[in-house]
């Protein structure tokens, strides 16, 4: 069998490999796919998400979205500068009562080499953005579907008194999220 | 029982490990110049050093603090000498005083990462205390002397 024959051949098995795994192999469907991820899109347009994940350096607070008060800022790695770094006042747990900080042991931003900007993004260039290594962080495949259970992720529906969850339940964003990974990840049209 | 270590010095209090350490410092060990602002961190009177970083210790938990650093105001140094404390003397910069201790502490996590700070890196650094007297620019000139102070005394 001619060398060029046996490397497409080997090639192909390849790539069949990187599409199976333990969510099954890919199975292309651009409608379900665009379909799940308007439901992923509400969800990391919510405040809940998007205060995290702001266009500028200070992170945003509240149901309105506003920036955090005293403006805290992203700093280099994300973690915040100087007296304001996130950990400081944002602990491993939810402080009691509202109006107070809430917490997760890795509270902070994207850093600023890799911002992941939710706010403001339209839903074709969210998706191209979280499906692409370059911007979502280095994740491949598996550890995006993974991500739908990062200890962050997760702590956007456990996110303190008075403050309003996600537009659905964690299970429904999950099935919604890894549906629209394994479908192929298609981004809406650009409109 | 819990161990504190505050102001390089050992204490064991006998406190729930939920009460804030703003309450165990004052209430407990009677160190008075952490002061009560909001409770919510929101102003940062109650601002304390916690392993060199700046914590609200209305809304930190003293088993936070547990077996580790806690600097006070009372603490920043042997005699009142940091260089932000002359400064804060020299421009005389407090008018009710009530904000200054937690102004200082954030000060100095601000020195002590950026001895030449801009205006800028003051506004960056110090946003999150707030005065009700409206201290703000005797604040910034006497962060920009302490800086001058700092780099004389290292030459």
């Amino acid at each position: 069998m001619p060398l060029a024959l046996i490397l497409t051949v080997l090639g192909g098995i390849q790539s069949s490999f990187k599409n199976i795994s333990a969510h099954g192999p890919a199975q292309q469907d651009s409608v379900e796919s665009v379909k799940a991820f308007m439901q992923v899109y509400s969800v990391l347009t919510s405040p809940r998400c998007m205060n995290c994940h702001p266009s500028g350096d200070v992170p945003l607070q509240g149901d309105n979205s506003q920036l955090h008060t005293m403006a805290p800022q992203r700093g280099t790695d994300g973690k915040g500068v100087y007296a304001m770094k996130c950990s400081n006042c944002h602990q491993a747990t939810n402080a009691p009562g509202v109006h107070t900080p809430p917490g997760n042991p890795k509270w902070q931003l994207p850093p600023a080499d890799m911002k992941m900007i939710f706010q403001g993004r339209t839903p074709h260039q969210l998706a191209k953005q979280i499906m692409d290594p370059k911007t979502n962080g280095h994740k491949n495949r598996e550890q995006l579907i993974a991500h739908a259970d990062d200890g962050l992720v997760l702590t956007g529906w456990n996110p303190g008194e008075g403050r309003t969850l996600p537009p659905m339940s964690h299970a429904d964003f999950k099935k919604a999220w890894i549906t629209w990974i394994t479908t192929g990840g298609y981004a809406p049209s650009e409109k | 029982m819990i161990s504190l270590n505050v102001n390089k010095k050992a204490h064991e209090v006998a406190v729930d490990p939920d009460m804030p350490l703003l309450w165990v410092l004052r209430d407990v060990l009677n160190l008075t110049g952490t002061k009560y602002g909001c409770g919510v961190a929101q102003c940062g009177a109650c601002t304390v050093h916690l392993n060199g970083e700046a914590v609200r210790s209305c809304m930190t938990k003293v088993s936070r603090a547990a077996g580790q650093e806690v600097i006070t105001i009372e603490g920043l140094s042997e005699n009142n000498d940091h260089a932000l404390q002359k400064a804060w003397q020299e421009i005389d910069v407090p008018q009710c005083g009530y904000c200054h201790s937690g102004q200082l502490m954030s000060a100095a996590i601000l020195l002590r990462e950026n001895p030449n700070p801009t205006d800028h890196d003051i506004d960056l650094a110090m946003s999150g205390n707030i005065c009700r007297c409206g201290t703000y620019s005797r604040i910034r000139k006497a962060i920009h002397l302490a800086a001058e102070m700092q780099q004389k005394n290292h030459k």
